[in-house]
């Protein structure tokens, strides 16, 4: 470990503190208004889940992403479209904590700066994140992946010691009924089909619970049923959770907006065109980059 | 659910008769039985599977943190002899006067005309305090190298690498003389231990007993980790450490602690060692003993946990018999073995005999 990691670490940390504190100090007023707020919980008592302010990412010159701008409500149902390189997968990893931006600030409620929390830390209050290519744990069986993904104590003595309730597998049962998995319980993860691992990871995303999810491609490789019904799937959880969905699969896109929620057309890493499908579609802009015509 | 029971039940009568046979088979084929006799088991056979028992246990640890960790240490010869060191440092001082230069100094201190003991030494007359230190020496190590590590990122090949240095930078620091363990030498001529004399068949047969209770306990002990869901977040952070994080766990505290596990246990099986092999120098700490103990794992079967114990008791009875019959073919045949389970057998020899195991896939 070279010493600037080091003195970078001491630093983000020293300044994570000090924002906590001054949150316990002022009693969460400076960033919400009178409420009390509590050190790291976010708060939507406005009605923003997750706020993009001015976001600008570079890889060798090449701005992957450029001074971004994105605010999701809560309990919105967000679609992202754009052309491959459009960074929408960078957008993902600057949320979740894997990529950190050169500039510009995320913030998940009004308070929350996930800039300066580490990967486990962000799930941990409330962000899930779908991964393109299916990610499950291939060893364990399809029970044991989502009983991982409960939303339960994550520190190493909680694990040696933690045993399944009633309630807990239950919500384990009602999840495996969701994702039709519920006959594959004792499967190895490994040898579920593409699509089954896609509703496994989805799954694993709402056995967590989060406040925020964000699906980066969910139906690719699924059949066109396994789509529809991870269309009906996503717009069941609208209003309970907040969902950032990117896709390139139109008829999805059009499925889950229905015609009203709102799609956003990233292009060269900012935000090219906002509104329902038909306006974006209809967007000279958009059909010059992105429809290639 | 019946299966599940028939599964335990079985596992229970293995265990059971792996006591059966290390508590009473073996001391009384040994000691009670006339040594004309076909079933009497000699002294040397009592002292290679003790030995080759502290293998086993250096195989269990490196499976709980390669096997279903997926992280290769190639450095566990240095917990390995850490240990050792440790509880030979006590047996030097065991030794008393009766040395070669029957001084109150151990004699390579003498030869060196060292006239007072180095501090590290101070409380090396205490039996507990030397088994503490057999604990916190690996364990500390372990864990302020495991920290930075971790924290870092280090992963895949590059960290088997970096556990390769730091066992070569130990073995070069505890070959000079001024550190105080004996240089090359290492310690040796043991004559007691807790005040028994160490050849004693009756002191031989109880570090026998001992080293078997151990086994067993750390592979009940890992039998249980691998069943908790801390072990299905292990075998979880092989498979997929992003989804691990993003899934709220933090992968540096699971790897730590079993990295530190993983340590003490090797550190244990140093210290059960020397007593009976009689000899601790620098040569455990040679990148080729912790090379040594991954292909023992990697034979007897990664994730299984008898899988190792096999291993061990297989490439180094193999070893035993190979090194008299043909001392010449030894390596060779070590490298054939080690290429042919790579191609052959992933699963290692335990994969021979399991069928339908779900960790299979």
């Amino acid at each position: 470990m070279t010493p600037e990691l080091l003195e970078q670490g001491a630093r983000a940390k020293r300044e994570h503190d000090e924002h906590e504190a001054a949150q316990q100090a002022s009693g969460g007023r400076g960033a919400a208004y009178g409420r009390v707020v509590h050190g790291g919980e976010p708060d939507f008592g406005t009605g923003v889940a997750l706020y993009l302010d001015d976001v600008t990412v570079s890889f060798d010159g090449f701005k992957a992403l450029n001074a971004l701008n994105l605010m999701i409500g809560v309990g919105e149902l967000r679609a992202i479209i754009g052309p491959n390189g459009a960074g929408k997968t960078t957008m993902m990893d600057v949320i979740t904590g894997k990529t950190r931006p050169d500039a510009g600030s995320v913030s998940f409620g009004q308070n929350v700066d996930l800039l300066r929390l580490r990967e486990n830390e962000i799930a941990g209050i409330g962000i899930g994140r779908k991964f393109q290519k299916p990610t499950v744990f291939e060893a364990l069986t399809v029970f044991e992946n989502l009983e991982l993904a409960l939303k339960a104590e994550r520190g190493v003595r909680a694990s040696l010691l933690h045993r399944l309730d009633g309630e807990q597998r239950a919500r384990i049962e009602a999840t495996l009924e969701t994702i039709h998995l519920k006959d594959a319980a004792a499967r190895t993860a490994g040898l579920l089909s593409h699509g089954q691992k896609q509703w496994l990871e989805i799954g694993m995303l709402l056995m967590q619970d989060p406040r925020l999810l964000l699906l980066d491609e969910p139906v690719a490789g699924m059949t066109d049923e396994e789509t529809e019904r991870t269309a009906e799937l996503l717009l069941t959880l609208e209003g309970k959770h907040s969902l950032v969905v990117v896709e390139h699969d139109m008829k999805f896109v059009a499925a889950i907006t229905e015609g009203r929620r709102k799609v956003t057309v990233l292009h060269e890493g900012s935000v090219l065109a906002e509104g329902r499908l038909a306006e974006v579609q209809a967007d000279e802009r958009v059909v010059e980059v992105y429809l290639g015509r | 659910m019946s299966a599940q029971g028939l599964r335990i039940s079985r596992h229970t009568l293995g265990v059971a008769a792996a006591l059966f046979v290390a508590i009473v088979l073996v001391p009384v084929l040994n000691r009670f039985v006339p040594a004309g006799s076909a079933l009497h088991l000699s002294d040397y056979a009592v002292g290679l599977v003790a030995k080759i028992m502290c293998y086993a246990i250096c195989a269990l640890a490196i499976d709980l943190i390669w096997g279903y960790t997926g992280i290769l240490s190639l450095g566990h010869g240095l917990f390995f002899a850490l240990g050792g060191y440790a509880m030979g440092m006590y047996l030097m001082r065991e030794i008393g006067h009766d040395g070669n230069y029957a001084s109150d100094l151990p004699d390579f201190m003498v030869f060196l005309d060292w006239k007072t003991l180095p501090w590290h030494w101070t409380f090396s007359a205490s039996f507990w305090f030397q088994a503490a230190m057999v604990l916190a020496a690996p364990g500390l190590l372990a864990f302020v190298f495991g920290f930075f590590a971790f924290r870092s990122r280090i992963k895949g090949v590059y960290f088997s690498i970096i556990t390769q240095a730091l066992t070569y930078a130990a073995m070069l620091l505890f070959f000079r003389n001024e550190t105080g363990f004996g240089g090359n030498n290492g310690f040796t001529d043991f004559k007691r231990i807790l005040g028994a004399p160490i050849t004693a068949p009756g002191t031989r047969i109880a570090l026998f007993v001992a080293t078997a209770c151990v086994l067993v306990a750390f592979y009940l002990l890992a039998r249980w980790l691998v069943a908790t869901r801390f072990g299905r977040v292990l075998m979880a952070i092989r498979d997929a450490e992003s989804r691990v994080m993003f899934t709220g766990y933090d992968p540096v505290a699971y790897k730590l602690a079993v990295w530190v596990l993983s340590a003490l246990m090797c550190g244990v099986a140093g210290a059960l060692y020397v007593p009976q092999v009689g000899i601790i120098n620098p040569s455990e700490m040679s990148p080729a003993a912790g090379i040594e103990i991954a292909v023992w794992c990697a034979v007897g079967g990664r994730a299984s946990l008898v899988g190792p114990i096999v291993g061990a008791f297989f490439v180094n009875g193999a070893k035993s018999w190979f090194t008299q019959a043909f001392p010449e073919y030894w390596l060779y045949f070590l490298g054939a073995l080690f290429i042919a389970v790579t191609l052959f057998l992933p699963q290692g020899l335990v994969g021979l005999f399991r069928r339908g195991v779900r960790r299979d896939a």
